[in-house]
């Protein structure tokens, strides 16, 4: 029985589900990473502010979405918030909140270094060539930051999957998921499923994510 | 300086791909002798030194100190580079160490010589260079000029038998030059053998016992310091020294050209 | 909210907190080892195993710690190799860490200028006498803002460990919400146990990270 477990992977609609519980993931991911970025860009700017209140308010939302590892967060959503406000949030619903919450903490922060990284005299020599304050803007400082956030943005991505596997854990049904189900119908057959199963999930996690990061890095180098 | 040869280079060539950055160089340098290396920027001169210390490997030729031949790599070439002293443009002192402790690094770690007698002798050459009370400072606290001081200590304290300065005062403002290379001179009055490659002209006519010309990696012309700068005897070398002064245009000349 | 509750069941918290603090901590003194092995490898291109080190930071890097769990404690066993569910956890804290800490350390010994190297050479340094007295010192001080993120990313990160059934604060937390409803009361617990493990920490990073960053060696 040992060597039949592979051919598991090839029974029935089996290697099409197991797709479709990644796309659930990748789906939650890019959901959360699209409303991450709009937000992130006004959190990262709300950042540079210099007003007290604003500096205190940013502060403690980044530092705590930092340091609550992310399954606390959907605990604290999923469990939570339903109780406490009367809402009920479906577990899908809880996932796309706290990944966008999250995602808008990391990307604030991005853009807020990305803002800061540009010297002082980019502002100064712009101005000395006579160009007006939105044109300092749109030619020198934008696309510089955009340079500087684009790979570490798209590096976000890549963790934002990995992170979404752990909707598991509050119950939606994603490629882990499908995986179990997949192992437990077949538990008799096919006895070493798990080994293969878990193989497959572990290297399509992998190759989701892997392209990605290559793009960042090679963006990374290329605009340094 | 006496008649004996301390380091004898011949034959160097050395390559980066396809360029070959020496070609052919062959050198004589007697103990107690200062011989500077001019020439124009990419002659050479810095890859000359790095080869002379077995930083670059050399493609071809041979390089020996006092007789015996630095081969390349290994425990041997340790040994040797205890015996060659360096200083370079950007002083490479190291950041995480006081400067007492980058002076006496080397001879604790690499000659374990007692650290009382090696702090006690770094400390007698930082007085001589002026920088006794700066000896627990860390580098990033030191001007350009003091560091360059204090990585000059540094290799000293190795006492090497020859000591190799690569455009040391290249990098620093024209007011600290001067302490820099006064340093220099007074290690030459006391009879070190040295190899200086600089851009400093009037400091290389004052110290040099020789001067070596090098252009497209080939010595072009060596001579003693007062022929060179007198009377040089190829065009390369009088177009170089020619770069080196500067005469105003008058506008009357102008004038007639247009 | 239910104090009484939360008194009755703090100590179960203190217990869970003790084991995700005894997985974070082996976890992470076999990541900086497996990664100081990784960063060195590829900084001496040694060969072979620079590549077998490049492949393994991939795919450390680019999968998620819960899939790795799930592959040693379920998929393994299957194989005949079995590992307890502690073991496993620190087995896949490691394999995730030991990539993190691998760059964090490899970007600190590429930091260190060519010019220091060769300026220990000239003085006669020894390749592993340079490593010592020259490079390394140079490379862990820039590496430490770095390597306290991933301390305090691997911390956060045990918290999937309850998905292979160990006892740690979330399968508490969940334990008390399955059974009693007491889901304010578990949440406020598993918050705060969190941030009592890991606020010291990051505290203690924050300060590193200034001190090294402003003033360096010597201010």
């Amino acid at each position: 029985m040992q060597d039949l477990g592979i051919s598991l992977l090839f029974k029935g609609s089996n290697m099409a589900r197991l797709f479709g519980g990644l796309w659930v993931t990748v789906q939650i991911s890019l959901i959360a990473v699209l409303l991450s970025i709009p937000l992130g860009i006004l959190f990262g700017l709300f950042m540079t502010l210099k007003h007290p209140a604003a500096r205190l308010v940013s502060r403690v939302y980044l530092d705590f979405i930092r340091i609550m590892p992310q399954l606390v967060l959907l605990f604290l959503v999923y469990f939570g918030v339903t109780r406490t406000f009367g809402v009920n949030l479906s577990a899908w619903t809880s996932a796309i909140l706290v990944f966008t919450l999250w995602g808008t903490a990391e990307m604030g922060d991005l853009v807020r270094g990305a803002l800061i990284s540009i010297p002082r005299h980019q502002y100064d020599s712009a101005e000395a060539l006579g160009l007006t304050r939105l044109q300092t803007y749109t030619y020198i400082i934008i696309p510089q930051t955009l340079r500087r956030l684009l790979p570490l943005a798209i590096n976000l991505t890549t963790r934002m999957i990995k992170t979404t596997s752990l909707v598991v854990l509050i119950g939606i049904v994603e490629v882990l998921k499908v995986g179990q189900q997949i192992i437990d119908a077949n538990r008799f057959d096919y006895p070493t499923a798990a080994l293969w199963i878990y193989g497959v999930v572990f290297f399509l996690y992998f190759f989701a994510c892997w392209p990605i990061s290559l793009v960042s890095k090679r963006l990374e180098k290329r605009w340094r | 300086m006496d008649s004996t040869i301390q380091l004898q280079a011949s034959g160097i060539v050395k390559r980066f791909g396809s360029e070959t950055v020496l070609d052919g160089i062959d050198l004589q340098v007697h103990r107690g002798e200062v011989l500077v290396v001019l020439g124009p920027s990419g002659c050479g001169k810095s890859t000359l030194l790095r080869c002379l210390n077995g930083l670059e490997r050399v493609d071809s030729g041979q390089i020996a100190l006092d007789g015996e031949q630095i081969t390349a790599d290994g425990a041997h070439m340790a040994r040797m580079r205890q015996k060659i002293g360096m200083v370079f443009q950007s002083y490479d002192l190291f950041p995480h160490k006081t400067i007492l402790d980058n002076i006496t690094l080397a001879p604790i770690k690499v000659q374990h010589r007692p650290r009382r007698e090696a702090e006690q002798e770094a400390e007698e050459l930082l007085h001589r260079v002026g920088l006794w009370e700066k000896r627990d400072a860390y580098p990033r606290q030191l001007s350009g000029g003091q560091k360059q001081r204090a990585a000059i200590v540094r290799a000293l304290c190795m006492h090497p038998e020859i000591m190799l300065f690569d455009e040391v005062t290249a990098a620093l403002d024209p007011e600290m030059v001067r302490e820099v290379l006064d340093v220099m001179l007074e290690l030459a009055q006391q009879g070190l053998t040295m190899i200086i490659v600089t851009h400093e002209m009037q400091f290389a006519r004052a110290i040099a016992d020789r001067i070596v010309f090098l252009d497209g990696g080939r010595i072009i012309e060596e001579s003693a310091p007062e022929q060179f700068f007198t009377a040089p005897q190829t065009p390369r070398a009088k177009e170089f020294l020619g770069t080196f002064t500067f005469t105003k245009r008058s506008t009357e000349q102008n004038s007639v050209i247009i | 909210m239910d104090f009484a509750f939360i008194s009755q069941y703090a100590p179960l918290y203190v217990q869970a907190a003790a084991l995700t603090a005894r997985i974070a901590f082996w976890g992470i003194v076999f990541s900086l080892l497996l990664g100081a092995a990784c960063s060195f490898v590829q900084y001496y291109r040694i060969p072979v195993l620079r590549r077998v080190a490049a492949v393994y930071i991939e795919l450390s890097r680019n999968t998620p710690l819960l899939v790795q769990l799930f592959f040693l404690y379920f998929g393994l066993p299957k194989l005949g190799i079995r590992i307890s569910a502690e073991g496993c956890a620190v087995l896949g804290l490691t394999f995730l860490g030991g990539s993190y800490m691998a760059e964090a350390l490899r970007s600190g010994l590429e930091s260190v200028e060519k010019n220091q190297i060769e300026s220990a050479q000239s003085l006669g340094f020894g390749r592993l006498q340079a490593l010592r007295h020259v490079i390394l010192p140079q490379a862990v001080a820039t590496s430490v803002p770095a390597l306290c993120a991933n301390v305090i990313f691997l911390i956060k990160e045990t918290s999937v460990v309850s998905a292979i059934a160990l006892a740690d604060l979330m399968y508490v937390a969940k334990d008390l919400i399955g059974l009693y409803y007491k889901t304010d009361e578990a949440l406020l617990m598993l918050v705060v146990a969190y941030l009592v493990l890991l606020l010291p920490i990051s505290l203690l990073a924050t300060f590193l990270e200034r001190r090294l960053r402003y003033a360096g060696f010597g201010n």
